[in-house]
């Protein structure tokens, strides 16, 4: 672990300022640290939003939710409205790592951790995104988690976030608050970037730029899941996952929003699908063709040639789920 | 006095079963359960002495190539930085197992990535980890590094003792009504125990006292102190605890060595503990095994053929190549015969034993293809494994000596339901989920170690035993004590167990099973031995003598034991070594696997919905370990049939997964109800308890029941593990 001094912040103002000199936010510190053990990331100054407002998960005036920044993943998945309303909120957070670390994880933290690519772990190894330039060593390797859209020559690395891939699906903001005390509110759609030539930019976040909560509008639909295909029960990551929010009216589908994780560098989203869904009659070749328009963009890398199958299959079973009945 | 036994001979004597404690067997807690759990048991790295300083491990970056240099000075400079220790003395992989001896040594030479080369010790852990972290090392790579074992580049090997071949299988297949010839593979594995790898070092002159974890530590002693060229008088281990091994901690291990040399030139204790990701890198992994198999068998479904091909790989210099096919030579009848074992040199992470090394995938392999023999001639698998039993052991041509492999399938198919399995593919539904059952024959050699131990019964009529024996989790503390309890006629609570400390008598340590059973023997033969002295102080013969809850009865009388020992402390060593007995029989232990599975038909995800296994392993010493021991080996195997895998990179071998996050172990929720039977069981060929070690057994072929049972849900066989859902996927929509 590189030597780094550690500030408590008193005020979301005095944080900000001081990531805008170059210290690192910590939050629930999982992610973090683990890489900071690792020397993967290396800050000097770390400041702690912990104490910080700003865990409170309120009703927004037009009917949706603010969520916090420093809100635990285990409340939020907890909580009655979100329960209720954003089912697919609540279970995406319940797919993701272990109780210990839903304790501990927090709302920004979670939009915020890192991939899990092999090779941005090991410091031995070439990463265009942890050293800019060095090149990419997962491309030709071993590319089990890697991405099957957006990928660029430079990465190929996914977003492991479960949370964010059903925040993707409920079109949910980030409000952001910069050291010049401005809040702006960032589509989730806008916020994440694909790898292009600089992966190591992983968001529309500047220096100093605090998250303080994530928004999340009324949901569109009733009918929601969120279904994480994983190589074992629990405690690991997505290989394909589906987000699905969809309403129905007079047997039809009336709208349908859908996010995929696992699969690109962000939580994956194709309006075109949701568009061919609009109006139509639930059925199985509906289905299919949705799934291979989704699909036809996707591209594999070697040992991740399954998920084009995986996430198609997944992606037709998840429709016929939440168009039943 | 010492009392020695070879067991040249079967012991008929059920010394055991003569004694009335009433302790042997039965499913007595941990005695030290409780300090574990409330955390005060002490492992290597706790407790740790004031003035201790903290080494961590520089590992190799390359392959294959030299060690040019090292700016140690930039390092020194840094704060709490104490030296940076490197040179011909560091290890260059651990141990094997029962070596006594070092490994080579040397750490400009370097044979795989994750090698380690250098130590940087400093006052702090975190000091350390970021000295070794910046350290610059200049590396002169070759670029003809072999790191598949495919690669026909690769130097191979074929061993000479491990080749068997009887009459003719080429004409056997040829002959058959059904066959099977396929080829199968698995991946390597690590025994990522709990606890890494660590020592901490701290000399008193010319001797060195190291506090690690470690299994077999005589052997351990003879090795750390041939790495450091001082004499075996000169070193101390000590592992009175030690969080799990399987097999990782048989042989010493770099950073033991590490910490040894720190602490010797600082003059001051040092405590190297590995990261996680070098005890994947550095300590042993099980070798990834190519094999094929073919079977002939005749229109009833005899076998009049087996043929086993195993590649494995290792690195070049070490002598341990998994032995993969050690079951097939006496589990099945066959009169053609036919194995083949070779090993690759790879530059890969050392190769070891880890979990039941050879049967662990050699059988699971074994037992899919049997799966798809009987398949193939339509008979029921329990059947056509009960069929195949041979009499005797068809290739060294020994008899058995017991065999519960009939029982264990009867009983395994009874409990679970075997019956009601329908064995058409894809006949069973519960919503998205296709269901199947699948079982498998479980068997694991016996092996009997030289083992020794003292028994101190003293005045006050409390027993003490002392050896250098471990338990690594398995239970040691409460067998030995049951034993001793049994044997003197004291409750648990009146005999107390030093293990871990090369100061008391050798043990065999904790390995291949044979612990309980060669240092038990040993506990029971000091046992013995002062029954003989309390009989000469009662003068009667020991079968007048009943020695129970601290008194001992002859005749009419009762008298407690501190009255007959009357101030006296009586000291029984025993000894026992391995003879003739191992030559003149086959001995091995049975048991058999019957798991249920879900595999989803939208994902092809498996989830192991129950798993039975039954199991014989001669008298079984206590009731719960034991179980303890067949519920870990089957975890084991839902790991490997399902989600365990080491993947190295192909271009450069090196380790890609290494750690918990993505060396995936079951978790809780992989691990349904499992249920255990245990078969009464004694084994008079093993030794004087009648008893076989049990530990490695419930992993031996567990994994191929769920291979089978995925079969049977789906129609997809899987032959390349683990049974991950890209093996699967694409077989859900063929026809079954
Ligand atoms: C073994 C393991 C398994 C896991 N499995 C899963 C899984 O299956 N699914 C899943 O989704 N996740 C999984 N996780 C990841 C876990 O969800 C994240 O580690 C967690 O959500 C991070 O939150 P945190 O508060 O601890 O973030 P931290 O580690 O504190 O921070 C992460 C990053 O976010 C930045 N940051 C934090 N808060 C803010 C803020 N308010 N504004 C700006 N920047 C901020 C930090 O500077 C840092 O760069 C797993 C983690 C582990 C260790
Ligand atoms: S895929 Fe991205 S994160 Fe992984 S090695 Fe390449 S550049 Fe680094």
């Amino acid at each position: 672990m590189n030597p780094f001094e550690y500030t408590r912040a008193s005020s979301r103002h005095e944080a900000a300022t001081m990531a805008a000199g170059g210290a690192t936010f910590i939050a629930g510190g999982t992610n973090l640290l683990d890489l900071m053990k690792l020397e993967v990331m290396t800050p000097e100054r770390l400041v702690d939003i912990n104490r910080l407002d700003m865990d409170d998960i309120e009703t927004t005036a037009d009917g949706g939710l603010r969520i916090g920044a420093m809100v635990r993943n285990s409340d939020l998945a907890a909580n009655d409205m979100v329960r209720s309303t954003y089912p697919v909120l609540s279970r995406a957070l319940l797919a993701g790592a272990s109780g210990q670390l839903r304790n501990k994880a927090s709302t920004g933290g979670n939009l915020l951790q890192r991939t899990r690519c092999y090779y941005f772990y090991d410091t031995a190894m070439p990463c265009n995104k942890r050293e800019p330039g060095s090149g990419c060593q997962a491309i030709g390797g071993a590319t089990r988690l890697h991405a099957i859209f957006g990928a660029s020559d430079h990465c190929i690395a996914t977003h492991p976030s479960d949370m964010a891939v059903a925040l993707q699906a409920l079109d949910a903001q980030v409000e952001v608050e910069s050291a010049t005390g401005d809040v702006r509110t960032v589509e989730l759609e806008s916020f994440y970037r694909l790898p292009g030539n600089t992966p190591h930019i992983e968001t529309e976040l500047k220096p100093g730029d605090l998250i303080t909560a994530v928004i999340v509008p009324p949901a569109k639909g009733r009918r929601q899941t969120y279904r994480k295909v994983r190589d074992r029960a629990s405690y690991a990551f997505a290989l394909v996952s589906v987000a699905g929010v969809i309403d129905m009216s007079d047997g039809r589908i009336a709208h349908a929003s859908l996010a995929f994780g696992g699969v690109a560098h962000k939580p994956w989203r194709n309006t075109e699908i949701e568009q061919m869904l609009v109006g139509e009659t639930p059925s199985p070749n509906v289905f299919v063709r949705v799934a291979d328009a989704l699909l036809r963009d996707a591209e594999a890398q070697g040992d991740n040639a399954f998920k084009i199958k995986l996430l198609h299959r997944t992606l037709c079973a998840v429709l016929t789920e939440l168009t039943e009945g | 006095m010492t009392l020695h036994l070879k067991m040249d001979d079967r012991d008929d004597r059920y010394r055991l079963d003569d004694m009335v404690q009433g302790l042997v067997g039965t499913a007595t807690d941990r005695p030290e359960g409780k300090l574990k759990v409330s955390g005060k048991a002490s492992y290597a790295m706790d407790a740790l002495p004031d003035d201790v300083c903290h080494g961590v491990l520089v590992r190799a970056t390359i392959t294959h190539g030299k060690l040019r240099n090292m700016d140690t000075e930039a390092v020194k400079v840094l704060p709490g930085i104490r030296t940076v220790i490197t040179g011909k003395r560091m290890l260059r992989n651990p141990a094997q197992g029962m070596a006594g001896k070092a490994p080579i040594q040397g750490s400009d030479d370097i044979a795989y990535f994750g090698q380690p080369i250098a130590l940087v010790v400093a006052d702090t852990l975190e000091q350390a980890r970021h000295g070794a972290l910046v350290l610059r090392l200049e590396l002169e790579a070759k670029g003809d590094a072999v790191v598949n074992p495919h690669d026909p580049e690769a130097s191979v090997e074929k061993p000479k003792t491990e080749q068997v071949l009887i009459g003719d299988l080429d004409e056997a297949m040829k002959k058959a009504a059904f066959t099977v010839d396929q080829h199968y593979t698995t991946p390597g594995h690590s025994s990522a125990a709990m606890e890494p790898h660590a020592s901490v070092a701290h000399w008193h002159g010319d001797s060195v006292t190291l506090r690690g974890s470690y299994q077999m530590l005589a052997y351990n002693r003879a090795e750390l102190a041939d790495a450091l060229g001082i004499s075996e008088k000169n070193v101390r281990i000590l592992a009175p605890y030690v969080g799990g091994g399987f097999g990782a901690k048989l042989g010493i291990s770099p950073e033991a060595v590490a910490a040894a040399l720190a602490s010797k030139e600082l003059g001051v204790p040092v405590a190297v503990s590995m990261t996680r990701q070098q005890v994947f890198e550095t300590t042993m992994r099980r070798s990834e095994t190519n094999q094929r198999i073919r079977l002939a068998a005749d229109g009833n479904g005899l076998l009049t053929g087996i043929g086993h091909e195993a590649l494995v790989s290792n690195l070049p210099g070490e002598d341990f190549s998994e032995p993969v096919t050690q079951a097939t030579r006496f589990l099945y009848r066959g009169e053609n015969r036919e194995i083949v074992h070779k090993i690759a040199r790879v530059h890969r992470t050392c190769a070891g034993s880890v979990r039941a090394p050879g049967e662990a995938v050699g059988l699971t392999v074994l037992e899919i293809a049997m799966d798809e023999l009987a398949e193939k001639a339509g008979i029921d698998p329990v059947e056509l494994r009960k069929k195949n039993i041979p009499d005797q052991d068809p290739t060294d041509q020994i008899p058995f000596s017991s065999h519960t492999l009939a029982e264990a399938l009867d009983e395994g198919a009874r409990r679970f339901g075997w019956d009601k399995r329908n064995p058409k593919p894809r006949a069973t539904r519960d919503g998205e989920w296709f269901v199947g059952i699948g079982m498998a024959s479980a068997v694991r050699v016996n092996m009997l170690i030289e083992s020794q131990a003292r028994v101190t019964l003293s005045a006050d009529g409390r027993a003490m035993i002392e050896t250098d024996m471990t338990d690594i989790g398995t239970g040691t503390y409460a067998i030995l004590g049951q034993i001793a309890g049994e044997m003197l006629g004291l409750p648990m609570e009146d005999v107390e167990t030093r293990l871990g400390d090369t100061e008391f008598p050798p043990a065999s340590g904790s390995g291949g099973s044979f612990g309980a059973a060669s240092n038990g023997t040993a506990v029971m033969l000091g046992c013995e031995e002062i029954r003989r002295q309390l009989c000469k102080k009662l003068d009667c013969q020991d079968s007048d003598m009943t020695l129970k809850g601290g008194y001992a009865i002859v005749g009419n009388k009762r008298i407690a034991l501190r009255e007959v020992l009357d101030g006296d402390t009586l000291v029984g060593e025993g000894h026992v070594q391995p003879g003739k007995a191992e030559k003149k029989v086959r001995q091995a232990t049975y048991g058999s696997y019957f798991a249920e599975v879900g595999v989803n038909s939208v994902t092809g995800e498996t989830r192991l919905r129950r798993m039975l296994g039954v199991f014989a392993a001669g008298r079984i010493l206590n009731a719960k370990t034991a179980r303890s021991q067949c519920l870990g080996g089957m975890t084991f195997g839902i790991g490997m049939a399902l989600t365990e895998e080491l993947i190295h990179d192909r271009r450069d071998g090196h380790l890609v997964n290494h750690d918990f996050a993505e060396y995936h172990l079951p978790v809780n929720a992989d691990v349904p109800q499992i249920e255990v039977v245990l078969l009464e069981e004694r084994d008079e060929w093993a030794n004087p308890l009648q008893a076989k070690g049990i530990g490695e057994l419930g992993i031996c072929g567990a994994a191929a029941s769920i291979v089978n049972a995925i079969y049977n849900a789906c129609g997809v066989r899987v032959r390349q593990l683990p049974a991950t859902l890209d093996k699967v996927i694409d077989g859900l929509d063929e026809p079954a």
